[in-house]
């Protein structure tokens, strides 16, 4: 499918979701809680088959987080882009998402990364654990207004 | 008198062993640890651990310009530096609308495929030590020598080359560019029959390669792999094809895509690759447009508001970066998606009930580069 096929595709199988563009690709806005059943059906269904996940990523706009991945389809050659707003509480509470990693294994790496460096947490990923800084680094960097720790306190 | 220890009973039974290897291990090429839980010779379980070499690279582009970004994408996989920074730089003349002149496009694919090359060579002379061969170490980096001396004549540096920025290239190539250029091809064409003949055939390489490692096609979608890794599992990712970029879709070459899934099949795939790379270099050499090598761009670029995906083909892989733009002179996030991140996913299904003595060679034909891991 093409881009504009691919828009009005979506559109039509999935109602509830905001269908948008970015600069390169088509964008789908879904919510939290229709997140595995969206992937799923993306995955699965014969129009569709997005099988790769290439990119998962968060970013930060300061009231919400943006969970964003990036889906290609390895028979078709199509892409798209999937985003999931977050609210985001006050630390020490971490926002919650679901894992995609049951249907899509890319999604371990990439989602310890996201919750090494952006403090969201995800049910059901077989080992989620701060991958890049360690279990003692203080707070989340990738977050906008992060406050950077005292490295001579850090290293001791 | 009882006995202490009743060695009977526990006779068959073999109790499960940590070991870590790495982070300084030779054989990681970089500082990766490999957490692995074995039962004898057997890996019940494999985690790498990584980190020891994050630099915060994406936080840090927040703090500057477009232009000095590039500077960062150097250090991420420092043996594509060039495609590390031309990802960089086509994603901000997407998003500034900047147009780019033919001879700097014709200039960044060739050293692109010197950089290929160079970074082929050198895999292939550390995976042939890694299983045990020293001399073709030595041989690969005497081919390799030349082309560095390339880069250092042409861009001032060997590895951080920082060559490509939005608009074109730094500086233009030097007069003795070309003939040195075809020097090196004429050379590689004389070494490349050599390698082969000098590993290929040996009995003991093909014993440690063949069947050994195996990634299934469906395991290689599902875990997000991309570049040769992928290529030898069956599945055409070859982003110069795809999604041509920089003047890709005019030149005539093959996306090799073998369906062997095995280390064998992943080092004939980065050989075979050697040989396109020269294939592209060739229809280009003698055909670099005249003009400028650079547009003039502002000094302070600011993109659109909005979000842009630019992808390109790695020595490793396919290197992403994602660039949201708030309309300051400061990217709001820029994420880059390394090849070599979502490759070291691979670990787990390689090695996990294989034996402990083909865990080396089988994440050599990997072709890892940790700096890239970490960001």
């Amino acid at each position: 499918m093409n881009r504009e096929e691919l828009k009005a595709y979506l559109t039509e199988t999935f109602p509830t979701a905001t269908i948008g563009d970015t600069f390169d690709f088509p964008l789908i806005v879904v919510a939290k809680e229709n997140l595995l059943e969206v992937v799923g059906k993306l995955k699965n269904a014969p129009e569709t088959k997005m099988d790769f996940l290439f990119c998962e990523t968060a970013v930060d706009r300061i009231e919400q987080f943006e969970i964003v991945y990036h889906l290609t389809s390895t028979t078709y050659r199509h892409d798209m882009v999937l985003k999931v707003m977050l609210d985001k509480p006050e630390l020490p509470e971490l926002p919650k998402i679901d894992s995609v990693y049951s249907l899509l294994e890319a999604a371990e790496f990439y989602e310890n990364e996201i919750f090494d460096l952006f403090g969201v947490t995800f049910d059901g990923h077989p080992n989620l654990r701060r991958m890049i800084l360690g279990d003692e680094w203080p707070g989340y960097p990738l977050r906008k207004g992060y406050e950077y720790p005292d490295i001579e306190q850090t290293l001791k | 008198m009882e006995p202490i220890i009743n060695f009977a009973a526990d006779v068959e039974k073999t109790d499960e062993f940590v070991v870590n290897i790495g982070p300084q291990h030779p054989s990681t090429h970089g500082v990766l640890r490999f957490q692995t839980t074995l039962d004898g010779e057997i890996i019940k379980d494999i985690v790498p651990i990584i980190g020891y070499i994050h630099r915060g690279i994406e936080k840090m582009t927040e703090f500057l310009s477009y232009k000095q970004s590039i500077y960062l994408t150097s250090r991420m996989d420092y043996l594509s530096s060039f495609m590390n920074n031309q990802a960089c730089a086509l994603v901000v003349e997407k998003a500034c609308g900047i147009e780019v002149p033919a001879r700097a496009q014709a200039i960044r694919i060739l050293m692109c495929e010197l950089q290929r090359l160079a970074s082929h060579e050198l895999w292939w002379g550390s995976c042939t030590m890694d299983v045990g061969a020293v001399t073709p170490f030595f041989m690969a980096f005497r081919d390799r020598e030349t082309i560095m001396d390339v880069f250092e004549a042409n861009t001032g540096n060997r590895l951080t080359t920082n060559y490509i920025l939005p608009g074109g290239v730094m500086m233009d190539i030097l007069p003795d560019f070309i003939p040195q250029v075809k020097e090196i091809l004429r050379n590689l064409k004389n070494f490349l029959p050599e390698y082969e003949a000098l590993v290929n055939g040996n009995f003991i390489f093909q014993k440690r390669m063949k069947g050994v490692g195996i990634l299934t096609k469906e395991q290689a979608i599902s875990l997000g792999v991309t570049g040769p890794v992928a290529r030898a599992s069956g599945i055409s990712c070859d982003v110069r094809k795809l999604h041509p970029y920089d003047g890709y879709e005019k030149l005539d070459f093959k996306e090799v895509v073998a369906d062997g899934c095995d280390s064998w099949t992943r080092y004939l795939v980065r050989l075979e690759e050697m040989k396109q790379s020269i294939h592209i270099i060739e229809q280009l050499i003698d055909n670099i447009p005249e003009g400028d090598f650079r547009t003039k761009t502002k000094a302070v670029l600011k993109a659109p508001e909005g979000e842009y995906y630019q992808r390109v083909e790695t020595a490793r892989g396919e290197l992403g970066v994602y660039f949201v733009s708030d309309g300051t002179a400061k990217p709001y996030r820029m994420k880059f998606r390394s090849p070599n991140f979502s490759n070291l996913a691979v670990a787990k299904p390689l090695n996990v009930g294989a034996k402990i003595g083909d865990l080396i060679a089988s994440m050599a034909t990997i072709d890892l580069v940790i700096p890239d891991i970490d960001r």
